[in-house]
């Protein structure tokens, strides 16, 4: 369990990226904060591993005061993912991966040798292993980041809006492979982006934030899509208009759902088990 | 073209390979004052070089210091600093010691900084700690500027060393000096060359060591790092100019 | 001081005559790397050749070069068109990487818009793509400039007068102040030249502001003075 507790961070330059933060984040689930550039949804996110440092408030894992931790080692027990992979370029795939159990001393074997087991987890294949990253596609180098994130078999995984920056159709695929990961794995994942769609879709927690880290709304996506807590929610989720306003038409018999802009979005094929409903894609 | 076969025949005439100031010693006086030079200067450059890289800091200072080093003169340097210590290999040592260290300092903290942002945060919040993200990551990344600006030193300290004949009795700038005084263009013109096939030849050798240094993964990208454009962003940037050959 | 005072004329002729030395090269240098910086740039196989020619050009050491030139042109050593044929060739070397660094860095669908609405490549040349590297150019030519001008101080141990002049005369008398003038006059002068091309170059490339030809140059890494 991560826990945020009246957290401020204002930059030396004065921005106030975050005020009076407050939030408890739950073990073995996928928490998404989500906001707009400015919500200083990734200065949370680094504080988590101590690259950022709150200038007021404590962050508590497991009832620890991180404060209190050694930087260096408390992030070579924490999972990071970062948009553009981040991989060393001079590194093959293998030693990238095997870069943090490297660094807390696992034996070179063992610790390729575990690197490529991990490749097998994210669903790459092992022939990859002693190419560089440069030789990769944006979707395979973002799939080495995850398996780097995983290497030492963390409690916690950090990512950073991991899959911004690849086409959308991979960025789908990497999507159902994390939900899939996630599954199996059961992790406390934190997870931050721009886009509700992603973080409705991996999210069991789904914080959604204002400027200045100011949280508008904390609930599962279905308690969100269903009750908006203000404007800015339904704005920002778009609960009002195109394809998640949807109404019912009949059609020959049939009825058909179509958004708010008229177009199709699907037929009505009975009642959604619980749980299920909202998120039409 | 008969001077330039005179000039030939006094590169190879046998009297010029014995005795004080034969060809072979002043090879190696100029090689050997070349290497000392670079040495002393990399000492002192690279560590500031790589601590103003690391840390982003002092970088204006270092910037506004080279540039002014640069404006030097380099003959007014050695000429000045002849006149307070003395004749003799002294000045030109300190002389060319200070005018190496601009392009060497400039080598070791421009290669940080052409390195991507990204890898170097991402080394850090992995676990990396300082020392460990320069040595695993910042100095083999930034080798093959760092080896560029030792190039050019290295040209500079060859250069110069030739002038350093003019305050002291050694390299082969002593034949174009004494040629010069003796009228001898033969010797003057032999001794040219023989500084200038040196020349090439250390240019040749530093492109190649800095071909070899550049990481095997980062080859393709290989004309970014060779015009170093910094992946730190800076308004107002220009593509770089890095001396040097394709 | 007094030095300075007593030698008032001597000053002025030798920094006449490092203008003399300094400023056509530097003309020179920018007219003749345009085309070859435009050819390195266009083609890949004239890219390899021109650079690296250029490249082996600048390293050769300046004294030897001063000495070598009259034997390979027929200029008479202590001649300033001996130095001026040297000094160019120096400023062509480090100009022509600079032009098709310059040319490359044009944004390329400007480029292409530009040969859209139809603009020849003679036309896309002088409109498009040379007002646009404009900056990068000027930066380029004020390093040329700063380094020409303290090149052009070692002509004088074959002879040729500069205010390097000052330098081989004041250690051979032993007069500290007469270096150290040399050296501030060479330094004042390559200021001088510098301003005058930041200048022409507000003139010319009016869009930019004159900053950001500053920063571009303070962004050049490049070596002033590599050959003495």
């Amino acid at each position: 369990m991560i826990e945020f507790r009246s957290v401020s961070k204002q930059f030396p330059d004065g921005t106030l990226a975050v005020d009076d933060f407050s939030l408890t984040i739950p073990s073995h689930r996928t928490t998404v904060l989500v906001g707009s550039s400015g919500s200083g949804k990734t200065t949370l996110l680094r504080m988590i591993n101590r690259m950022v440092d709150p200038t007021a408030g404590t962050i508590e894992i497991d009832g620890v005061d991180i404060a209190s931790l050694e930087p260096v080692k408390l992030r070579r027990s924490i999972g990071y993912v970062m948009q553009n992979s981040g991989l060393l370029p001079h590194r093959k795939v293998v030693d990238n991966v095997a870069t943090v159990p490297l660094l807390r001393g696992v034996p070179r074997k063992t610790a390729r040798a575990d690197a490529l087991a991990m490749l097998d987890t994210v669903g790459l294949d092992r022939g990859l292993a002693d190419r560089y990253p440069s030789q990769l596609s944006g979707g395979q180098q973002q799939r080495v980041g995850v398996a780097r994130g995983l290497a030492v078999n963390p409690n916690i995984l950090l990512m950073d809006e991991p899959f911004g920056a690849v086409d959308p159709i991979v960025r789908a695929e990497l999507q159902q492979e994390l939900v899939r990961l996630q599954s199996e794995l059961g992790k406390t994942v934190v997870f931050v982006t721009h886009d509700v769609d992603e973080a409705f879709l991996l999210g069991d927690q789904v914080v959604i934030l204002e400027e200045g880290g100011r949280i508008a709304q904390i609930g599962s996506p279905t308690d969100i899509l269903a009750h908006p807590a203000n404007d800015f929610v339904a704005s920002f989720i778009g609960a009002d208009r195109g394809k998640r306003a949807l109404h019912v038409e009949r059609h020959d018999g049939r009825e058909v759902l179509v958004d708010s802009d008229g177009r199709l979005a699907g037929v009505l094929v009975g009642d959604a088990a619980p749980g299920q409903v909202g998120v039409p894609r | 073209m008969n001077i330039f076969g005179d000039a030939l025949n006094w590169i190879i005439d046998p009297a010029n390979y014995s005795g004080p100031g034969a060809i072979p010693m002043r090879l190696l006086e100029h090689l050997g004052f070349t290497f000392l030079t670079l040495l002393v200067a990399s000492a002192i450059a690279i560590p500031f070089g790589f601590v103003i890289g690391h840390t982003g800091r002092g970088r204006g200072l270092a910037v506004t210091t080279s540039g002014g080093l640069r404006a030097i003169p380099t003959l007014g340097l050695l000429t000045l600093v002849a006149l307070w210590i003395g004749i003799g290999l002294g000045a030109p040592y300190v002389a060319l010691t200070v005018l190496a260290i601009p392009p060497i300092l400039a080598g070791a903290y421009t290669g940080f900084e052409a390195i991507d942002r990204g890898a170097i945060d991402a080394a850090r919040a992995v676990g990396m700690s300082e020392v460990q993200i320069l040595t695993q990551v910042e100095i083999p990344l930034g080798l093959p500027l760092l080896i560029g600006g030792l190039r050019s030193a290295a040209l500079q300290v060859v250069a110069t060393a030739t002038l350093a004949a003019y305050v002291a009795d050694f390299g082969l700038g002593r034949y174009l000096f004494s040629g010069l005084k003796t009228r001898d263009y033969a010797q003057m013109l032999g001794g040219s060359i023989l500084v200038i096939l040196l020349a090439l030849a250390l240019e040749g050798i530093f492109a190649t060591i800095q071909r070899v240094v550049v990481p095997r993964g980062v080859a393709s990208t290989r004309l970014l790092v060779d015009r170093a454009r910094p992946a730190r962003p800076r308004p107002g940037m220009e593509p770089a100019i890095t001396k040097g050959n394709p | 001081m007094n030095w300075v005072w007593a030698n008032l004329d001597l000053i002025r002729d030798r920094t006449l005559d490092h203008l003399i030395l300094s400023v056509p090269p530097i003309i020179l240098s920018f007219v003749i790397a345009l085309p070859l910086g435009w050819l390195a740039n266009r083609y890949r196989l004239s890219r390899g050749v021109i650079l690296t020619v250029s490249g082996l050009l600048y390293a050769i050491p300046s004294f030897p070069m001063f000495i070598v030139l009259p034997a390979l042109v027929g200029t008479t050593l202590r001649s300033p068109l001996n130095l001026v044929i040297a000094l160019t060739i120096y400023g062509v070397a480090l100009m022509v990487r600079v032009v098709a660094d310059g040319l490359a860095s044009v944004d390329a669908d400007v480029q292409r818009s530009a040969v859209a609405v139809g603009f020849s490549t003679w036309t896309n040349f002088w409109q498009v793509e040379l007002p646009l590297s404009g900056p990068v150019l000027l930066a380029g030519l004020r390093v040329v400039a700063v380094s020409t001008v303290s090149l052009a101080t070692v002509g004088a141990v074959i002879g040729a007068q500069s205010l390097g002049s000052l330098f081989t005369d004041g250690f051979q008398r032993g007069i500290q102040a007469e270096i150290i003038t040399g050296i501030v006059a060479t330094v004042l002068l390559a200021l001088l030249l510098d301003g005058a091309l930041v200048a022409v170059g507000r003139l010319a490339l009016p869009w930019t502001r004159a900053r950001k030809s500053v920063r571009a140059a303070a962004r050049l890494r490049l070596p002033v003075e590599v050959t003495p």
